[in-house]
């Protein structure tokens, strides 16, 4: 189609919106965070990075996201074969369902874990509590609001493969004598892969960031169960420049690592849209 | 294909509590009914990896959810009521509220304009953008507010300072919700044939009736469907705003900082009234999503 010239300056028009839209929303203010991090070189960051705290805040990150990202991973490829595979009453109020924690307020899925898991109030907590574990202000808390808070991430990612792929390689399969493991481990996963991949990440990312919900369930206790966010949120709050780099140090750390999954996201994904 | 062994016909109910559906079991295999069996009924083996997953989402979602609201009608209807009618929860339900539709209003033209140009418009460093869009996604909200906070806040290099104003509410809300739109309407316009616009031209349509008549009823779903994700995460933000707003009563506290407040003041029924509401608009814009994509099967 040719273009005429209002059109030219439409489409520049529209181009420069956009970019200064991004711009002032995203680009400059990240780029400064990124700034003052360094504002007083690379040394003061590395220091701050080296305090015990900041050291077993980020330790207890990473582990609670890895269980999270292993159960949701382990849940999300059971669950999307259901969905996809199987007719059962109740699928489709189940399909709706479990993207119903991305639509939840992390403060609500804290709240609504300590109600149900608190030793001291919780409907099950007492009895877990007795049988000598403890949830909430606890790991397994922290796990399970981060598990909680990323748990459609793996299905929304497998369940549109799954459905593209059909059956028909699966049944050729199940017919020459394959079981359903072999089925599962032969054809299924190594079709559904990048999907999964690009979920697993997902829900990496997302785990490793989730502040409000873990805020709820963990207390937040420094050297006990202060997660990387909320080191950042104590350390912005208190006075000093210690605190402040500290707290620049770890988002600018939390940050970087959230830019890198999105870096493999998108060269996962080569041209969206591409695949089909 | 091989007929599945032992296919169980009914599954036991799904939505009571955790455990009722892992007792289905092979027990069905004398209820089998004359007419084939559909490829797709459950197995004792999926049967039972359903009863666990099952299982898993109650014990994780659906138990806390459901005692969010047992805890909220504890106290009855009057209680409940007392709780939300402070002056406070009210100012605070409604910033969060009217925030949210205001911001969804923005991303409704900006985001499906961003999508225009991502999939329209060629110029060098489109992927950057592409990359750009999905940060607030991947950055966690506390880094959110740090990062407004840098641009907007008391050190800014524009010289505003909108740190603990409803405008940071507002700033929080738009960075937070930035890639919904986008994601859901770029894919529909990567489909959309070019050659419809071009016989709508062709037939003397102006580019603005084209875009009215032809791109705007076929984008109006994913429109849709970005807008309720975007108010709906929009109205249960909470980590960008914690260093970002000051959550001030009656000035820049949202619902969720509410609930927080009462939560670590130990007023738990107080917090499941305030979550109560944003659980049932969370549960409306689900169904909502639900029906735009059934409707959109059904006409594709």
């Amino acid at each position: 189609m040719h273009e005429t010239s209002g059109h030219r300056v439409m489409r520049w028009a529209l181009r420069l919106i956009v970019i200064g839209y991004l711009f002032f929303l995203v680009i400059w203010p990240v780029a400064l965070v990124a700034a003052k991090t360094f504002a007083g070189g690379l040394a003061p960051v590395i220091n701050a990075l080296r305090q015990p705290e900041v050291i077993f805040a980020f330790q207890l990150t990473l582990s609670a996201a890895f269980w999270a990202v292993v159960i949701n991973t382990m849940f999300g490829v059971g669950i999307s074969l259901l969905l996809v595979r199987y007719t059962f009453p109740g699928r489709r109020a189940l399909n709706a369902m479990v993207d119903l924690p991305l639509s939840v307020s992390p403060v609500v899925v804290g709240l609504a874990l300590v109600l149900v898991y608190s030793g001291r109030t919780g409907w099950l907590g007492e009895g877990i509590e007795q049988a000598g574990f403890q949830v909430i202000y606890a790991p397994p808390g922290i796990i399970m609001a981060t598990a909680f808070v990323s748990l459609p991430l793996v299905i929304r990612e497998v369940v549109p493969v799954l459905t593209e792929i059909g059956t028909e390689q699966e049944q050729a399969a199940r017919s020459l004598g394959a079981s359903a493991l072999q089925t599962f481990g032969r054809i299924t996963l190594p079709a559904i892969r990048w999907g999964l991949l690009y979920g697993v990440v997902l829900s990496l990312a997302r785990s490793l960031g989730e502040f409000g919900a873990v805020k709820i369930v963990s207390g937040g206790v420094a050297m006990r169960t202060q997660t990387a966010t909320l080191l950042v949120e104590e350390r912005y709050q208190q006075f000093g420049v210690v605190n402040s780099i500290t707290a620049y140090a770890a988002a600018f750390i939390l940050a970087l690592i959230a830019v890198i999954a999105l870096i493999i996201i998108t060269s996962l994904r080569p041209g969206r849209g591409r695949s089909r | 294909m091989t007929p599945s062994v032992g296919t169980i016909d009914v599954q036991p109910a799904l939505t009571p509590p955790a455990g009722a559906a892992t007792t289905g079991g092979p027990r069905d295999h004398r209820h089998r009914l004359p007419r084939a069996k559909s490829a797709t009924s459950l197995t004792p083996i999926s049967g039972l990896g359903l009863g666990i997953a099952l299982t898993w989402f109650s014990l994780l979602v659906l138990i806390p959810l459901a005692a969010v609201l047992v805890q909220a009608s504890a106290g009855g209807w009057s209680a409940y009521w007392e709780a939300l009618s402070s002056p406070q929860t009210l100012a605070a339900l409604e910033l969060t509220v009217g925030q949210a539709v205001l911001v969804t209003a923005v991303n409704i033209v900006m985001g499906t304009t961003i999508a225009w140009v991502l999939v329209r418009d060629q110029f060098a460093g489109k992927q950057l953008l592409e990359v750009v869009i999905d940060i607030p996604f991947a950055l966690p909200t506390i880094v959110a507010g740090l990062v407004l906070l840098s641009l907007y806040g008391p050190s800014s290099p524009l010289g505003v300072n909108w740190a603990n104003t409803p405008v940071a509410v507002f700033l929080a809300f738009l960075f937070v919700t930035l890639p919904f739109i986008v994601r859901t309407v770029q894919p529909v316009l990567l489909e959309l044939e070019q050659e419809v616009e071009e016989a709508a031209a062709s037939l003397g349509a102006s580019r603005f009736t084209t875009f009215r008549l032809v791109i705007l009823p076929s984008l109006a779903p994913a429109i849709a469907s970005g807008a309720a994700l975007s108010f709906c995460r929009a109205i249960s933000e909470y980590g960008s705003l914690v260093l970002l707003s000051g959550n001030l009563p009656y000035s820049t506290e949202v619902a969720s900082v509410r609930i927080m407040s009462s939560v670590e003041g130990d007023h738990l029924t107080e917090a499941a009234a305030v979550a109560s509401i944003l659980l049932v608009v969370a549960l409306i814009v689900i169904i909502t999503l639900d029906l735009i994509s059934r409707r959109v099967a059904r006409y594709a």
